[in-house]
Order: C-alpha cells, then structure tokens, then sequence
C-alpha cells in the first residue's frame, strides 16, 4: 500500500488512527527513516501509553529534531538565561518567537537571526530566499512590522568551482526574496574559508519595529478561540526539512549519512513566494492594528505539528483541529504530511469567535487565502482528526517543550594544545617598506578582505528610504521615527579561525566585534542575537567547542550589560567527519536617539587628524594576515578584554553625541591596515600615517589586537576628544592625518587609492561575475 | 538538422508561484473552469549531424546540468523532427 508518487516518505494509504493504534500495537512504525533513536521512539510510547499514530509520530520526529528541539544544546544554552545582566530594556526574552528590546519613545525592536545552511548547500537560490522569508514571519508574529535584514554568510574557498555555484544563487535568493518585500538589506557578512565548502552558512537577521502595546506572543488560550491558518495553501513541499535535512550530518555527495545509505530523498526543498509573503505582511499588521488575535504563530521548520503543538502548550488549554479544514495545494496527502509540510508564507493566529469574520474579511481584502481549522478547547490534550476520525491525541507539552534532552559528552580535542602552540608571531615577518607595501596589497585584495559590493549591490538597501547606514559601513542603521530621527543600529559578526584557536575567547571576540561596530556607529549596544553554527554535536571535539563558545558567549554578555534575546542553533554543519569552524554568530542591536549623530567610516576632509584608540599588541594568531600571506591557522586569538570594550564603546558613542569624531571605524580582521584602507576608499581621500613609537611598522600595521578603533578628529576637537579619552583612561594615539590621494605609511612605503581601489574592488567580481 | 524538445517542469511538490499567479488572473479576465496552472520552460534545440544515442545522451547531460535544476524540476528529452529544422513552420 504504497502512495503513488515515488518522492514521498512510504506512508499508508489507509490513515492510521489513535484507536486503530491502540489495536495494532505491535505494527512497524518508520521512526527510523524519520529521524528519530531507539529510545526517543519508547519514550513516545512510554507518554501516550501505546503506540503513537502515523500522525503522532509525524509530529514527535520533526519537533524532536536536532533544528527543533535543541536536544544537545539546551544544556548549555541554558546560561543564556541564567546569567542575564541587569537590563531594563528587556521586554520579551528567550522563549518566544524572538525577543523584544525596549528602544525608547514608546517603541520596542524585535530581532533575531536564524540560519538556513543545509536548504542552502542543496538549492542555493530557494533555500536562502526562504532562510529570508522564514525570519521576516518570526520577527511579525511577534507583532512588529519588518524594517530591514541582514545577512551574515559563509562559503568555501573563493576560487573554488563549487562557491561559482552556491554564492551567486545564495546571493540572487536573498536579493530577490528581500528586495521583493521591500526590505532594505543593511548589513552582515561574507567570509570564504575551505572548511564551510561542502557546508556553506546561511544566516538571516531580521529587525521588527512596534509600539510597546502591540507585541504579541505564540500562545493559544482561552477556550472556544478559533484556530486559524492562514496564507499560502499547503502544498507536499518540505517535509521533514528540519528532522531529514537540518539534524544530519551529510558524506561526501551530499547524501544523508543515516538511514540506508542510498541517495536521500530530497523532498526537503522549499520554493518560496515573496509576493505572498507580502500580502501576509501587509494583512498581518492590518489584524494587529485592529487587536484581532489573542495568540500568533509563524509556520517554518515543522510546519502544522510545530504551530499548532508550541500554541497549545503555552496557552492554557487543549486545542482541537480539523486537518480537512486545511487548504492543500494537492488534494492527494496524507495526514502526516499535513502536518509536517514546510510550505512557506503561512501563519497560524487564535481569535476569539466574535472577532473571527472580521479576521476573515481582512484576508478576503488581501487575497489571503484564511480557514478555521479548529479551536482552543478545555482540555489539556492537543487532538487532531482527518475524516471524522481521531489520527491525533497527544499532551502538547510533550511534543513542543518536553522532548528529550541530551547531556552529549564532549571533551577538550586532543589537537587543541599542538594548533595553540603553533604560534603565529614565529611566521617571517615583512622586512622593509617594499616588502610592507607587497603585504598590504594582498591582504586587501585577498577574497576575505576585499570589497564585497559585487554581492551587496545585488541587495536593495535603501528601499523604504529610511536606511542611513549599509554595507561597507561597520553597522546598518536604520531609522524609525521620521520625527524623532530615532534609529537602530545593527551589526553581526563571526570569526571561525579566532573560534577555531579558542572557541571561548573566540565567541567573545565576535560578540566584542560586534559590539564595537554598532558602538563605532554612534548606537548604543542594547542586547544581542546569535546564531550558533558548529558540527555535528555527536562528536565530543565538537561538543566542546560548542560549550565553550556558549559559557564565553553567556560570560561575555553578562559582563557588557548586553542580554541575549533569543537566537538559534545550527548543528551537524559537516561534511563527512571533518566539521566546520566553530561559528558562533553574534548580532547586537543598538539605539541612536538622532540618526543624525551617527559616525560613518569615511575619511572626508582633508586635514582631520586620526587616533587611533586601544591598545596594540603582537597578535598574529588567527589574523588574516596569517592567512593571506602564510595560509597559516594557529596560536591564540587576540585576548579579550571586555571592560575595555565598553569603555571604548562609551567613548565612541560620547564622541559621535557630542560631534568630536567625523568618522569612526573599528579594528578587527586586516588590523589598522585594512580599516584604514576602507576609511579612505570610502571617502575618497588619502591618508599619511606614521607609527607610533614602542610600535614596528608591521605590528602597527596588521595586528589584530581587540578593543580598537581608529577616529578622525576634526583639529577643533582635538583637544576636548583626547581630554575626554585621558580622563577616562582610554588610550588615544595620534597616528596620522587625512591628506592627498594614497595611504602613505611616513618611511615605509606608499600606496596610491587607485592602486588601492583596483586591488580592493576587483577581486570578487572577477572570480565570482 | 534535427530538433530536440526539452520540456521542464516543476516537480509536483514544489510551489509554483508564477502558475499561481496566472490561475489568479483567469477569472478576472473571464476564463473560467481552470482549477490548476502550472508554467513549464520548453527549450528547443537544433542538432548538428545526427540524433543517435550518443547526441541524446549529451542533451540528456546537458538538460540535467544546466537547463533543468532537478533539485525542484523534472524534464523530458524528446525528438521532435529528424527532417531540416525550419521546414515545418
């Protein structure tokens, strides 16, 4: 009793039901090829006390996926709420479908970042545009309306053949998924490294702007609500996308690795609709504006189980639904593909039954297809039936928040000692102004540090006409009061070598970096995002790293006052046994009272005076110095320092208020170097430097030292700018002045901006257009 | 020269927004009785020398690399004349 379409998982025709599983129990069930163990198939029947429906165990195997349920990293994700700084901007935290932060004038921001890697890797055009789509729902069901995205990105090694084929697609879905819905893209990252070939990162930010009194949570309460699904119609498309594609790990060919070793299935692939998606905007708002919904819920990875299980088990009540009821794209599917279908553009809202025609006619008007399919009933227990018969009883707490949970062993690898002892500083250093000069022209032409406008002009960044910041800039701001001039700023950033060498230190420094760049922006840091991307978490070297990376996350964030809102974990990112960098991803979210006030990074006027602020030490390890001109990987990631993160960030924001700096930009990968070359590109001016004493030209020039940032000063500040650093302990030294056409280092060599603009700007598009 | 058709399709499962979007237009321009569109790509191509195996077995190369992504689409090879392309229209 085979379906008739050879793509589908092998279900019964003839539908099972609860009653008819409480007959069979010894029948086979395919637990296996859905995804789940051994013992996580007894523990379900353990809960319902027989053996679960082919609809039960549907649900159970998507929602107890590594994507859904966390399985491995809630025990270590649990610090992310436990050492929580004292933060009053808080609104909503960890939980929801994303947090809320308190921006000020009345208004609450909502952000977060996800990551569609693995949809990615297979179908690069979909699975990035509905990585979009999937975040720009979460961010609405919280109540907001989508302001702009952002989209940190990772792929293998630039020249390879295969990058030729994922970057363009990835690139083309963002654009055209983002651009459709009318978002300007502000703002994320592009870094190729071999270890993310057959395993690129695809994470997508989205940032939602409210009024405090319109957030809306993911619950379903009070009894006799209706449930309603509305938006696209259901259709066969991603089932089993989070239990299949997102938890496993894949070999060599890109097939999954369980199972029976024969090529997987990919039913997995996703095609998504951003014109649809916009109606679902636009209809959503017009709900909450007329405080139609009691509970909201997007649909993404798991579909019907995860939307109509999470409602349930937050609200009060039990809820029964009707799966006719729901609207299909093909009238041929099973029960259990229903409820496991990841069709994009659907949400799923609870109204009050007098509220419910209203609801309707708001999705009549926006051509959004909207049905009843159930309601919120007294009891405790999640039902679901399929012509006239019960195919579902379960306790929904069971299925959304009570799944299993694994303390995976994990231990320090036992190359970690023999990668740090391979000290960077030891690598042959540039000899002379010829040899510096040479240096420089590599890093900044080198695929990691060069110009990345090829890709992010294929992105709208300025639709909507409220983006102020963008790409190359350290942050994307936006504002959000015309009035006002009220902004947020946002920035995200990851380091997978600095995380690779010490992967505590290295969530620290892509949380510092991060922090930094909103800072240098002139926002205030208020809390962060972060998207988790490690491998496979059976393997204890990598279990490690990721318990690292989280306590150095959770350690970092207390300590800079900056709580974590919510985020999302990315595991089994690997091919065959070699998994990718650790690469925790961090996105801080900032105010600015006056969008006006903000710092660009563009060196403009002649004759304003650089600073540079922080400390500069040798530290190599991990540097793209190290990488370009050395290939090398090894040693110690520049040391953290956070409580002088904060007060460089103090100063930044003080400065920018107060209108002591023109432009700001922080130090990170490249060193000063490669920030000031940006500096000067972006504004069209030179600049001559000198090096400070107690500094060699190339430590000066490409160390990656942490806690740093250079600033130009115009002359008349001078004086209140590094009295304002002197008092408050912060080291500023002056290192040069923005003059003429070249960035000319006094006594070591000189490079004109055309020279400069050629190397920065060529690189990506000859190897990618 | 022969002609050789390739039609692509999406795969049943995938969403096909574009079909979608012209079954929406149907009725309001007053065709009714459509319950379902799809939209394909049909690809014609002109063969030098002659359609053996070996020629069918490249396109079938060709249409599964480059003319059809078979990640989300299906496609079928087929002759359509063996006479000079041009002929019949």
């Amino acid at each position: 009793m085979l379906p008739s379409s050879g793509g589908r998982p092998p279900y019964p025709r003839a539908f099972d039901t609860v009653k008819h599983a409480s007959e069979t129990p010894d029948s086979e069930q395919p637990w296996k090829e859905l995804g789940l163990k051994e013992d996580e198939y007894a523990r379900i029947r353990e809960i319902l006390g027989r053996r679960p429906t082919g609809a039960e165990l549907a649900m159970y195997s998507v929602m107890w996926s590594e994507h859904c349920s966390y399985k491995s990293s809630k025990v270590h994700l649990k610090q992310f709420g436990e050492k929580v700084p004292a933060n009053d901007a808080m609104l909503v935290g960890i939980g929801e479908n994303a947090g809320v932060v308190d921006v000020g004038q009345g208004y609450a921001v909502t952000f977060k970042v996800e990551s569609h890697n693995h949809p990615s890797y297979i179908e690069p055009y979909q699975g990035a545009a509905t990585g979009v789509g999937g975040i720009v729902r979460d961010i609405l069901a919280m109540g907001a309306r989508p302001v702009a995205v952002v989209d940190p990105l990772r792929f293998g090694a630039a020249d390879h053949p295969d990058t030729k084929r994922v970057l363009p697609g990835v690139v083309a879905g963002i654009g055209g998924y983002g651009n459709c819905l009318g978002l300007p893209n502000i703002g994320g990252e592009v870094v190729f490294d071999s270890c993310y070939q057959g395993n690129p990162l695809v994470n997508a930010g989205c940032i939602g702007v409210m009024k405090h009194e319109d957030i809306h949570l993911a619950k379903a309460s009070g009894a006799g609500n209706k449930v309603i699904l509305y938006g696209a119609r259901t259709g066969g498309d991603g089932i089993g996308g989070v239990s299949v594609l997102a938890s496993e790990t894949f070999d060599a060919e890109g097939n999954s690795a369980s199972g029976t070793g024969k090529p997987a299935k990919r039913p997995a692939v996703q095609v998504g609709d951003p014109f649809q998606e916009k109606l679902l905007i636009e209809c959503t708002l017009e709900i909450f504006a007329e405080k139609l919904v009691a509970g909201i819920q997007d649909l993404g990875g798991a579909g019907l189980s995860c939307a109509t299980s999470e409602l349930a088990s937050a609200g009060s009540g039990g809820m029964r639904v009707d799966l006719d009821l729901v609207h299909l794209r093909d009238a041929t599917l099973s029960p259990e593909e229903i409820l496991m279908s990841e069709s994009q553009e659907r949400m799923c809202a609870i109204v009050e039954p007098d509220k419910v025609d209203r609801f309707l006619e708001i999705c009549e008007k926006w051509d959004v297809i909207a049905t009843v399919i159930g309601e919120v009933t007294e009891g405790e227990r999640l039902e679901i039936f399929w012509h006239g018969e019960q195919i579902v009883d379960v306790p929904p707490r069971t299925v959304a928040h009570e799944g299993p949970v694994y303390q995976r062993p994990f231990a320090r690898p036992e190359w970690q000692d023999a990668l740090q002892a391979d000290d960077a500083g030891k690598l042959p250093r540039p000899q002379n102004g010829e040899e510096l000069k040479d240096q420089v022209l590599k890093l900044v032409s080198s695929p990691n540090q060069a110009s990345k406008s090829w890709i992010t002009d294929q992105y709208d960044r300025f639709v909507q006409g409220n983006t102020v910041l963008a790409q190359p800039e350290d942050a994307g701001m936006v504002r959000i009061d015309e009035e006002t001039n009220l902004g947020v700023a946002m920035a995200t950033d990851g380091n997978g070598r600095y995380a690779k060498l010490d992967p505590y230190a290295g969530a620290q420094l892509a949380l510092a970096e991060s922090y930094r760049n909103v800072a240098a922006s002139g926002a205030k840091p208020l809390a962060i995002s972060n998207c988790l991307n490690f491998g496979s978490p059976e393997d204890p070297d990598v279990m490690w790293q990721f318990a690292e990376a989280t306590r150095g996350l959770a350690d970092g964030c207390f300590q800079l006052g900056t709580p974590v809102t919510g985020g999302n974990v990315s595991l089994y990112n690997q091919t065959g046994d070699v998994a990718i960098h650790p690469t925790p991803v961090v996105a801080v979210l900032g105010v600015i009272d006056d969008v006006n006030r903000r710092t660009p990074i563009a060196f403009a006027e002649e004759g304003q005076l650089l600073y540079l602020l922080g400390d500069t030490k040798e530290e190599f390890g991990g540097s793209a110095w190290s990488e370009v001109i050395h290939q090398h990987l090894g040693g110690l990631p520049p040391a953290v320092d956070l409580d002088r993160e904060k007060l460089l960030g103090e100063i930044l924001i003080s400065a920018s208020r107060d209108g002591m700096i023109d432009a700001a930009h922080d130090l990170s990968d490249g060193g000063l170097v490669q920030a000031v070359v940006e500096s000067c590109l972006r504004g069209g001016k030179g600049a001559r430097l000198v090096v400070p004493e107690g500094l060699d030209a190339f430590t000066f020039l490409f160390s990656e030292s942490a806690g740093r940032a250079v600033v130009a000063v115009p002359r008349s500040e001078e004086l209140r700018f590094t009295d304002m650093c002197g008092a408050r302990g912060l080291p500023a030294t002056r290192i040069g002045v923005v003059d003429g056409d070249a960035v000319d280092v006094q006594g070591e060599f000189a490079l004109s901006l055309e020279e400069l603009r050629t190397a920065h700007e060529a690189t990506i598009p000859g190897l990618l257009a | 020269m022969a002609r050789v058709v390739v039609d692509v399709m999406l795969k049943p499962e995938i969403l096909d927004p574009q079909g979608q979007a012209v079954q929406r237009a149907l009725p309001r321009l007053g065709f009714a009785g459509i319950a379902d569109v799809r939209q394909g790509k049909r690809f014609e191509l002109e063969v030098e020398g002659p359609v053996d195996d070996a020629a069918l077995a490249r396109i079938h190369e060709m249409a599964e690399t480059f003319l059809a992504n078979t990640v989300i689409e299906d496609f079928t090879v087929k002759v359509e004349s063996t006479e000079t392309a041009g002929a019949s229209s």
